[in-house]
């Protein structure tokens, strides 16, 4: 009797131990009990153990995307759709299935968000930044960013990305092969559609004050909705 | 003169088609199924006849009137489902697709740009399109390309197309391949012209080049050996054309036959094909049938994994293989005759600097999965103590594996593989150097030291 309490509450412990370590892992930094972290370390030497992604602008976070962008962009770098020989020469080889499983595995890690950007940039700038990102311009027929990629900038569910914790030269990086065609995503390609209508001035502003935003409180992506797209994309069909 | 010859080309056709009717009445039981059959046939045929006569008549105008095949336009493609069956799995065991099909491209319809040391070839469009692929060739012309050499045009093909390998292919086999090839989604997508320099522009220098490389002939058994031994060298030797990257290439792009499949620096690609031998050094003299078995179709092995352009090739081909063709092409692998001998005796010295730098690199990034003393945790993570990959002659695998890092393909039998990390962006050329010095030299390993340039050489080596 005395002995199966004993075995109950050393159990017990565990039981907490284990819920707090759990807790720990969705919150902050743990490991994930899955052989996934040894399978996918060909990635996170560049992006980071947990997926957030390195302090430069050739490797961002990946980490706490939703698993159908991630995919989306991984069979794009394989097959052609993004060209960045690195990413390509190691997904050449991967089928499908193991490539929805690395994005689900990144998906589902959530690692603290990086500071903020803090270099100087001038103040009309970011005024700029901020009201095509939440508003938009619609005397050139540019939707809002928020209008796709969330009020909280966070991605929605389940082919959105979000839009915090990624360096201003890597976001307005990839907005230039947007809009030169080199990068592609499935059709309709709304990004190059948009891009194309942006300046050089636009890019830098959006990109500038993007990355001075500070954490989300809640870095998850928006539930998947009924809600209509601004323009159609073919990465979140509707 | 014209009609004429579409007259006679048109009663080559009905003859043709009367053929395969009866080759289909020999198959099928009753006469009412081969006429079935034949209907189909016609339902096929038919309506193509009259722009497939057109272009014939284009191609044959460009062609020399002796080199021009015998061959009758329309579909005689076999069309039995387990006929075509076999031909999709022969056509895997050729790699068919892994140069008729583009980045991106539709299966078959060719256009993958192969970089040679003489200028770009594209890849052509094999699907059964009339204008842009082989739907005007016949069972013959298919066969005759894969047997000479010639396309139905009578022009000769450059030996990108591994020629000199599919010449030994059977009848029965090539007519399962065209069988298939006609059953697949026609794709029209009209070819790339290639961009070759002069002089390897002119086509009339591939005459010279056959007589030196090409020896047209099928395969020959041997009938000293098993039938599991003959099945095996008929599959490496032939469709699976693995000489084309394991034996080294010379100035004139083509291999000599007493270097045969004894490994070479596969041009502009920039990694290097390992001897297949007996070798003991980098070829397969210590290997076990079930290593071999295990690299080709799995991608990992006791021994190591593929990777670069051989994951392409276990990826696109082996995988596919049945366990008994891959293990007879293991048994013909094993019996290729050494001619070099392993390498023995103590590690090469080396500088005790930069030995002791790879030293604490190597514990500091590669241990963790390679182990302190390379021994690495089967099957995921190689072995480096004794791994002839790291040890032979030639570094560029090694660099490039520490550099580029890699994925085994994922593959039937191993769909999830662990991948090696890229060192490129955190290691310099002399860091780079000193850990790849260290895993060549260390635990007896025999291999050379490497320097900081070798390192840097390989940095822009292509990723594809």
């Amino acid at each position: 009797m005395h002995r199966r309490t004993l075995g109950s509450s050393v159990l017990f412990v565990l039981y907490v131990l284990w819920s707090g370590a759990t807790f720990a892992a969705a919150n902050t930094s743990g490991t994930m009990p899955s052989a996934m972290d040894e399978r996918v370390r060909a990635c996170t030497s560049c992006h980071g153990v947990q997926g957030q992604g390195l302090n430069n602008d050739y490797f961002p976070r990946i980490a706490g995307k939703p698993a159908d962008y991630l995919f989306n962009q991984l069979a794009a770098f394989r097959d052609g759709g993004r060209t960045y020989p690195p990413m390509g020469y190691l997904l050449a080889f991967l089928p499908d299935d193991y490539l929805r499983k690395i994005s689900q595995y990144f998906a589902d890690l959530q690692p603290p968000y990086p500071n903020a950007d803090q270099g100087e940039v001038a103040p009309a700038v970011l005024a700029a930044g901020e009201r095509l990102v939440t508003q938009g311009d619609p005397a050139r027929k540019i939707p809002a960013c928020v209008a796709c990629h969330g009020a909280r900038m966070t991605g929605k569910q389940p082919g959105i990305p979000g839009l915090l914790g990624l360096h201003a030269s890597y976001i307005a990086g990839q907005m230039g092969t947007w809009r030169s065609g080199t990068r592609h995503a499935l059709a309709p390609d709304c990004m190059h559609a948009i891009a194309v209508k942006l300046t050089d001035k636009d890019i830098t502003a959006v990109s500038s004050w993007l990355a001075r935003q500070p954490r989300p409180a809640d870095p998850r992506p928006a539930p998947a909705s009924a809600e209509r797209l601004p323009l159609a994309c073919g990465s979140q069909p509707q | 003169m014209k009609s004429t010859s579409r007259l006679s080309r048109a009663l080559r056709a009905l003859r043709s088609l009367s053929d395969v009717a009866n080759k289909r009445r020999h198959a099928v039981a009753s006469l009412a199924c081969g006429a079935l059959v034949a209907g189909l046939a016609m339902s096929v045929v038919l309506p193509r006849a009259p722009h497939v006569l057109l272009i014939e008549e284009a191609r044959a105008a460009e062609a020399t009137p002796a080199a021009t095949p015998a061959t009758t336009p329309g579909a005689n493609a076999d069309t039995r489902p387990d006929i075509v069956k076999r031909g999709e799995y022969l056509a895997r065991a050729g790699d068919c697709v892994a140069c008729h099909t583009a980045p991106r491209g539709k299966l078959f319809a060719g256009g993958l740009a192969m970089e040679t040391p003489f200028g770009t070839l594209y890849s052509p469009n094999i699907t059964p399109d009339a204008q842009y692929g082989i739907g005007t060739w016949s069972e013959e012309a298919f066969f005759k390309m894969m047997r000479t050499g010639l396309a139905q045009d009578g022009r000769l093909l450059y030996p990108a197309m591994p020629i000199a390998q599919y010449t030994k292919v059977t009848r029965e086999d090539s007519n399962a391949i065209f069988a298939y090839l006609k059953s697949v989604q026609p794709v029209r997508e009209p070819n790339h012209k290639h961009t070759l320099r002069f002089p390897f522009n002119q086509r009339k220098l591939l005459y010279g080049w056959r007589t030196l490389y090409f020896r047209e002939g099928e395969f020959q058994p041997d009938p000293t050996r098993s039938v599991e031994w003959n099945r095996g060298a008929y599959l490496v030797e032939g469709l699976g054309h693995c000489t084309m990257c394991h034996t080294k290439i010379n100035m004139l792009g083509g291999s000599s036959q007493s270097e045969q499949f004894a490994g070479g620096l596969i041009p502009v690609q920039n990694w290097y094909a390992p001897s297949l031998t007996s070798d003991k050094d980098g070829g397969l003299g210590d290997w076990s049938i079930k290593d071999i078995v295990d690299l080709l179709q799995a991608g990992i092995s006791d021994r190591g994994a593929v990777y670069g352009p051989m994951a392409e090739v276990t990826y696109h081909s082996l995988q596919y293989m049945t366990g008994e063709d891959v293990k007879a092409m293991a048994v013909y692998l094993k019996t290729l005759p050494d001619n070099r001998g392993r390498k023995s005796g103590p590690s090469a010295p080396t500088n005790t600097n930069v030995f002791a730098l790879g030293e604490k690199i190597y514990a500091d990034k590669c241990a963790i999965c390679h182990g302190a003393k390379g021994e690495g945790k089967l099957q995921h993570y190689p072995p480096l103590a004794g791994n002839q990959s790291i040890e032979m002659d030639s570094a560029v695998n090694p660099i490039r594996i520490v550099l580029n890092g890699g994925f085994p393909p994922g593959t039937m039998r191993n769909p999830e593989p662990y991948g090696m990390p890229p060192f490129a962006q955190e290691l310099n050329d002399t860091d780079a150097a000193a850990v790849v010095t260290y895993i060549r030299t260390a635990w007896g390993n025999h291999g050379q030291p490497v320097t900081a340039r070798d390192v840097n050489e390989l940095r822009n080596a292509p990723l594809h």
